[in-house]
């Protein structure tokens, strides 16, 4: 009990400020939407596959950590639940991102689906009811998916059953299966399928990355937030956090990997249906962004978080982590925002708006999640085993 | 246990553990206690150990990134020179300088050169493949790759004293302390 008291003390004083700004951020982008509702929806999306893919990427952590398991998982186990439990504020979310298809996809616009083939003949799949029928049938899995992690893990606090870690484990190899799946056709359909004539078979993968990347990273800002907090404080352990970074490292390499290999092939192809994405990101001022990526979303990170240095001190982990969410926030714009701005980089105020409105609702969801349990799992049987070594 | 061959000089005092946690209690109480030229050997790894015994850092990690650095520019050059200067070809109308083709094996060099650098620096520096070392003289000390844990003090440290060392481990929960020959 003591340890939500002083939750109380830290973080949950942040509950209801969050709500505030994130509402009144809300209203004024509505506000800017109603002068300008296609800049609106283009700003909405951005800030909605952000939070979005932040909720997904706690749901795959945390289904790799019940897997795996080891001790980073313990300490931002329940970080990684309140997050997951975010799920419904983007399913509330996605209904204005619904109603706003027209403004986004040329596909959903019905002037523009009929005046290229290239769309046309992709008409079977991209097409407005089928494209709601998926979202409604990607939230139910995921909502399932968050539904049950949670609440065997919150059963496990209360009744401290063995077996349902068992269970759990036997939830999360499925689940990280369907997370897959799901993940790859939603980045299609919302991001990829923006500029509808362009493919690539690697997006989905690379989605997946991200979005664990930026969970991770957030988690570990907000564990450096809660490391005064007392159930939490004694596993904020050196050993802990270079466990944490090294997991860090691997979503950084393999971000790098990905972005690089779809790069390097549709470089060599060379092909003028392909090579126009890279085209519209590498010129004008989006050149500039893809460098800032390059640098600072790949080689600072990854030079940094070699060093065992680095690693073992939260303050220093905790740097490098909220740089990844920064960057995480950019790399999502120069993945969206070039299908519309081929000039360069234009940041409108609704794109700021958005980001923060939503990241505001989903901060006070998250937080008066993470209130309702203790702020480590109480009775996971192989969290006794993992303290003993470096007890 | 050979206490008669008293001639032959001596290496150290070896205590036998049941499990790593006696061992890490020992080696934390053996390095409060002053005693810095010591080592141990176990068959897993034990967190925290090394620092225990008093081990800081090796410069094995500055050799890796050496040998990382020398396969990556290696790598590129490999690739560069022929391409660009000594053979240029125009292959599918590529710029000579097709840098995006050159990292992957840019890349896989680096790895190469990181893990050979690794792999031999390693043995160059803890002395690698070693055919005799005193401590194989102690007792059951092949339990050492399998479940015991074993702490030597060396004769050589400043503060190493048959008697009072003797007395020292034989109060550190060990299963039996005996002498090491050189």
């Amino acid at each position: 009990m003591n340890g939500s008291d002083a939750l109380q003390t830290d973080v949950s004083r942040l509950e209801k400020p969050a709500l505030i700004v994130g509402l009144l951020a809300l209203v004024i982008s509505v506000g800017g939407g109603l002068h300008s509702p296609v800049q609106f929806f283009r700003s909405y999306l951005r800030g909605y596959v952000f939070w979005l893919g932040v909720a997904l990427g706690c749901a795959a952590v945390l289904m790799l950590h019940h897997l795996v398991g080891g001790r980073w998982g313990f300490v931002i186990r329940r970080l990684l639940e309140s997050g997951t439990r975010t799920l419904l504020v983007m399913a509330a979310f996605t209904v204005p991102f619904l109603l706003g298809l027209r403004f986004l996809y040329a596909w959903a616009d019905p002037v523009r689906a009929h005046a290229e083939t290239a769309i046309e003949d992709k008409a079977l799949y991209l097409n407005v009811p089928f494209f709601i029928g998926r979202t409604i049938v990607y939230f139910a899995a995921w909502m399932l998916l968050a539904h049950f992690l949670n609440k065997w893990s919150l059963e496990q606090d209360r009744t401290a059953n063995p077996a349902l870690t068992r269970r759990l484990q036997n939830l999360s190899g499925p689940g990280l299966v369907i997370y897959g799946l799901t993940v790859t056709f939603a980045s299609v359909d919302w991001v990829m399928s923006l500029e509808p004539s362009w493919f690539s078979t690697i997006y989905g993968m690379i989605f997946m990355v991200t979005q664990a990347l930026s969970a991770m990273s957030l988690v570990i800002v907000i564990t450096l937030l809660l490391s005064k907090t007392e159930p939490l404080r004694e596993m904020v352990t050196p050993p802990a956090l270079n466990d944490l970074g090294n997991l860090l490292l691997t979503f950084t390499m393999l971000w790098a990997y990905l972005s690089f290999s779809q790069f390097l092939l549709i470089w060599s192809g060379n092909l003028p249906d392909e090579i126009t994405w890279y085209t519209a990101r590498a010129t004008g001022g989006w050149a500039w962004i893809a460098v800032l990526l390059i640098v600072f979303h790949f080689a600072v990170p990854f030079l940094l978080l070699l060093s065992r240095f680095v690693k073992r001190r939260i303050r220093l982990l905790s740097a490098v982590a909220a740089g990844l969410v920064v960057m995480s926030l950019l790399d999502m714009f120069w993945l969206l925002a070039p299908a519309y701005d081929r000039a360069g980089p234009r940041f409108h105020w609704l794109d700021w708006t958005a980001v923060i409105g939503m990241g505001g609702v989903w901060f006070w969801r998250f937080i008066a999640q993470l209130k309702r349990a203790a702020l480590v799992p109480l009775h996971d049987p192989r969290m006794a085993r993992g303290a003993g070594h470096h007890g | 246990m050979k206490l008669s061959t008293k001639k032959r000089p001596l290496y150290g005092l070896i205590a036998e553990f049941d499990n790593p946690d006696d061992l890490l209690a020992a080696a934390h109480r053996a390095h409060a206690e002053g005693y810095r030229r010591m080592d141990a050997f176990t068959p897993l790894p034990v967190e925290g150990l090394a620092e225990a015994v008093g081990f800081v850092s090796t410069r094995l990690p500055l050799v890796v990134l050496i040998g990382g650095l020398c396969g990556c520019i290696g790598g590129f050059l490999l690739q560069y020179y022929p391409n660009v200067m000594d053979y240029p070809l125009n292959i599918g109308g590529k710029p000579l300088d097709s840098w995006p083709a050159f990292i992957p094996v840019t890349f896989e060099l680096t790895i190469l050169g990181a893990a050979l650098f690794a792999v031999f620096g390693m043995l160059a520096m803890n002395g690698l493949p070693t055919p005799y070392h005193p401590v194989f003289n102690a007792p059951r000390f092949e339990l050492a790759s399998r479940n015991r844990f074993f702490l030597c003090i060396k004769a050589r440290d400043p503060r190493f004293d048959l008697e009072k060392t003797r007395q020292f481990m034989t109060g550190l929960k060990a299963r039996e302390v005996s002498e090491v020959e050189v």
